[in-house]
């Protein structure tokens, strides 16, 4: 007795957790706590919205105005409607070539980037200034670069003697299509080729040394080690490059608002002329709504874009 | 210039520069004239490309109105008489600077609160790897995924139900929704790379989550936290379909909407003015770019390699 009475002074008594030391101390409360703020956003603003925005495609809501259930009302009126047609022919159009030519032009400048040369860091930093400057404000530029009366290429054209009257590049259908696709071009290369040199840079240079002592050519080196090692950010970047150009809005409202006769319309733009500025939010949300098929199947091509990669990195496969 | 480095006595740090470097390992192969035909020849030409149109907002925007409009006798290329008339209308005659405050506050709040979310997001994701943390970052990659495109009907009635329409702070809070699936992204990146010894230090010393998270984490982290800042300022900065949606009031504008809806008037002479706007709304971007050129690109590559 009097041995355990004495020891026990020494001692402190273990503390007790309370129920909120245990509660503080549990991963998942604690990670609940700190997911709140970005799961509020984005639940709030972009998850509901989402949701939101189906369920209004299959109401005749307007502004100012609830709308009430129509059911396929919507797409129906669509499917009959020649200019939402040639605004998804447009959309796909512009999506296709645009991203062809960015992914063309931006691996090509990215293999440019990738050599030594001199002041190689400010060629590279003025290459991304496109990227930078907002896509409305170097919009107007194109504007006015393609201004049907002082256009400074159609000015340049007449000069070299090359074309006799300016070229309307704004006010014809076909070359309306060709100045924005251009526009959206030069807005994009810098993105793609910059991510592509950041790939290309991992590429170890023993690799092409060891190809070329045993006697392969450029083209062989490309195809055989470039390539195949750039796959995975190729599939990345462009999916991303897809994405961004099919929902494309800005640089056409800039620069034709959809004109001339539509010709320019694409989905998105298409959406907000029907839904915010003539008012019918229903209709407008269906056009929205439809070109979520469209974005899936891109997300799905990043999908395997990077299962492949991870079946790349796999350690069983030399 | 290459070609001489190869002959140098100082080869041996060439040598090591190439590590650095990984692209001039084989470049001694090469002449001159070759390397003018297959490099320096299509880069000058695709840099002229993408350039030019900054060249000519900027020349825009010091001509005078009668240089303009006629290109017979005044070389277009060139500017002969220089003026700042353009730029004063625009900045004393307008309400430009207003608009420009707008685009500054707006971009500043959303980006502060994107990046204090992201942070917590992005630690919670990596370092307290709670059940489900896996399915939560896949679930915040898909929102990047998500265009503002197909969300700007449903968010405008949304803020019109919270009876935010017309105002600024409608942007605040809607914008962290395109900035914070790439920041969270971009952080988690940074915060693996962390050493997971240092947070069991502090954990045995009886630092909480929060002391953590604020005196180890994020202090290390201030790279990819300048990164992250500097990208979405950016992005919102740029940002148009939302602005032009929520905002209806001249006064609330930002810069990109209010370029494209007030400037736009039957005028002849009205290029000057455009491109003068169109220039001090991207000099900001600009001058920010070049103080942290390599955070812009690591930001860019980082968030689509991760």
């Amino acid at each position: 007795m009097s041995i355990l009475q004495s020891s026990l002074p020494g001692r402190r008594p273990m503390p007790v957790a309370t129920a909120w030391q245990r509660l503080n101390s549990n991963r998942g409360w604690l990670a609940l706590w700190f997911m709140l703020p970005a799961a509020a956003f984005l639940v709030l603003f972009l998850a509901y919205p989402l949701f939101l925005g189906v369920w209004m495609s299959f109401t005749d809501a307007r502004i100012g105005r609830d709308g009430v259930f129509i059911g396929l009302e919507n797409y129906q009126w669509l499917w009959d409607d020649s200019v939402f047609w040639l605004s998804v022919f447009n959309t796909l159009l512009y999506t296709v070539v645009a991203s062809a030519i960015k992914f063309a032009v931006g691996l090509y400048l990215a293999l440019l980037l990738n050599r030594h040369m001199p002041f190689k860091a400010m060629i590279r930093a003025a290459v991304l200034i496109p990227f930078i400057v907002p896509t409305v404000l170097s919009a107007i530029a194109f504007w006015w670069i393609y201004d049907s009366q002082f256009s400074i290429i159609s000015w340049s054209l007449t000069k070299m003697g090359l074309i006799h009257e300016n070229i309307n590049f704004l006010g014809d259908s076909n070359w309306a299509r060709a100045s924005v696709i251009f526009a959206n071009i030069w807005r994009g290369v810098p993105f793609v080729a910059i991510t592509l040199l950041a790939g290309l840079q991992t590429v170890s240079p023993s690799l092409y040394e060891a190809a070329t002592l045993d006697g392969a050519t450029s083209w062989q080196r490309f195809r055989y080690i470039t390539y195949p090692l750039l796959t995975p950010i190729i599939a990345v970047v462009m999916t991303f490059s897809v994405l961004f150009t099919f929902t494309d809005f800005q640089l056409i409202w800039a620069l034709t608002r959809g004109g001339p006769v539509n010709a320019t319309h694409l989905m998105a733009t298409l959406s907000y002329q029907r839904g915010i500025l003539s008012g019918r939010l229903g209709e407008g949300a269906a056009i929205a709504t439809a070109m979520i098929p469209f974005l899936m199947a891109a997300i799905a091509i990043s999908w395997f874009g990077m299962q492949r990669r991870k079946w790349q990195q796999g350690t069983d496969n030399d | 210039m290459t070609e001489t480095t190869a002959n140098d006595p100082r080869l041996a740090t060439a040598a090591t520069a190439a590590k650095d470097d990984d692209s001039d390992g084989m470049s001694y192969l090469e002449s001159l004239p070759r390397r003018l035909v297959t490099l320096y020849l299509p880069l000058f030409i695709i840099l002229v490309v993408l350039l030019f149109p900054f060249y000519w907002m900027a020349l825009t925007s010091i001509k005078p109105d009668e240089q303009l409009i006629d290109m017979e006798t005044y070389n277009p290329f060139w500017v002969v008489k220089p003026t700042l008339k353009h730029i004063s209308k625009l900045l004393f005659e307008t309400q430009y600077p207003r608009w420009l405050w707008n685009t500054m506050y707006v971009a500043a709040a959303a980006t502060t609160l994107s990046i204090i979310a992201s942070v917590l997001a992005a630690y919670a994701i990596v370092r307290l790897r709670f059940r489900g943390a896996q399915t939560v970052g896949a679930l915040i990659f898909m929102a990047y995924l998500v265009p503002p495109s197909v969300l700007f009907i449903p968010l405008a009635s949304v803020i019109q139900a919270y009876g935010l329409f017309d105002s600024p702070l409608s942007l605040i809070l809607v914008y962290p929704t395109l900035l914070i699936p790439f920041s969270t992204w971009l952080l988690m990146g940074y915060f693996k790379t962390i050493p997971f010894e240092l947070e069991e230090c502090a954990l045995i010393d009886g630092a909480s989550r929060w002391q953590i998270l604020t005196r180890i984490v994020v202090p290390l982290a201030v790279p990819g936290l300048i990164s992250a800042f500097i990208f979405s300022f950016t992005l919102c900065w740029n940002e148009f379909i939302y602005a032009l949606t929520f905002l209806q009031s001249t006064q609330n504008k930002t810069v990109p909407v209010a370029i494209v809806n007030e400037f736009v008037d039957g005028d002849i002479y009205k290029w000057g003015s455009l491109m003068a706007g169109a220039l001090v709304g991207s000099l900001p971007l600009v001058i920010l770019y070049a103080f942290f050129v390599e955070h812009y690109v690591s930001a860019m590559t980082g968030a689509v390699k991760e």
